[in-house]
């Protein structure tokens, strides 16, 4: 029981609860990103210098959060974890970042295109050493 | 270090990253086997659905439909700077099934975790990868107290293709888990017609 006032407030929300705030309010209620695919495995790198650029005057914390993640070569999975957005909000940000030229995208080979022996066998190798 | 590969449009690097699902019933052991091969935390990631869903481009007017929050768990394995291997445990729920063929898009192969003591909630990750001519094997997690049966048994009550590897294994160990995704990568090499050589 809580009978204290002054005591942790929304002590009673945790993870379990869901976001306090509609993922989607981020973008503005947008769905679709303006440009591109960003599949879950495509790797995001920021254009060199892009957070002090004049393209990035306008952008949301938001956007820059995910600048500052993509400083190095990440995938569009690890973005959505670190930022704690969900997929389809990150791929709204990063359709304007895309748009705005802030970003290059890497999109995975597509599924037609096997990887070839010598990595299958790197991988096995890379597995049997962990 | 070496840049020799590096892209056109820039000097870092793009790692060549290759997907693999783990899949299974609820309680099967999805996240503690990506947790146990996962050389960072297992992250956590959401896909928030609704209703309106995929005919829409706006959500603006449908504050009051219902929607609904879909958690994916996902590990990485390094292999080396140029190659990376990704764990993604699919959603548990049936009715997620497009979400599937997202995550099943481009997917080198699939683990299906099985629990013996519901084995029926397996069939249909089975039946889902059988259908979509993805590659996989069927690791069985022997839970403790759970009676064990033979890989022979499992694949009998699976009906699966005598090609199916069918692996015994404890998910809570590391080893346990590389070993199941060894077999995995080899099957997929032999599934497209190049054996690993052993």
């Amino acid at each position: 029981m809580r009978g204290d006032a002054s005591g942790r407030q929304h002590d009673w929300l945790d993870d379990d609860a869901g976001p306090v705030v509609r993922p989607y309010t981020v973008t503005g209620g947008r769905v679709r990103p303006v440009t591109g695919g960003f599949d879950l495995m495509a790797f995001v790198l920021a254009a060199p210098g892009a957070a002090s650029s004049p393209d990035a005057a306008h952008l949301q914390p938001e956007h820059r959060a995910i600048l500052a993640m993509a400083a190095e070569p990440v995938s569009v999975a690890e973005l959505a974890a670190g930022l704690n957005q969900v997929i389809g909000v990150v791929r709204v940000l990063l359709g304007d970042l895309l748009a705005a030229g802030l970003i290059a995208m890497h999109e995975p080979s597509t599924a037609a295109h096997f990887p070839e022996d010598d990595v299958l066998q790197a991988v096995v190798n890379g597995l049997r050493a962990l | 270090m070496d840049y020799g590969h590096s892209d056109l449009d820039s000097d870092r690097r793009i790692p060549l990253a290759l997907k693999i699902l783990i899949a299974g019933g609820f309680g099967a052991g999805k996240s503690t086997l990506v947790g146990a091969v996962s050389e960072i935390r297992p992250l956590h990631t959401e896909e928030v659905l609704t209703h309106a869903g995929l005919h829409t481009d706006d959500l603006i007017g449908v504050e009051g439909k219902r929607t609904t929050t879909v958690a994916m768990d996902f590990g990485r394995i390094t292999i080396n700077e140029d190659l990376q291997v990704y764990l993604f445990g699919t959603p548990g729920q049936d009715r997620f099934w497009f979400l599937w063929d997202e995550l099943a898009y481009g997917a080198l192969g699939a683990v299906v975790l099985a629990d013996t003591r519901r084995l029926a909630d397996s069939f249909p990750s089975v039946d889902y990868f059988e259908r979509h001519g993805i590659p996989f094997v069927v690791a069985v997690n022997c839970f403790d107290g759970a009676r064990r049966y033979t890989s022979d048994a499992v694949r009998q009550a699976l009906d699966l293709d005598h090609d199916v590897p069918v692996v015994l294994c404890d998910v809570r160990q590391r080893q346990s888990g590389k070993l199941v995704l060894i077999a995995l990568v080899e099957h997929v090499a032999g599934y497209h017609g190049h054996p690993v050589p052993a």
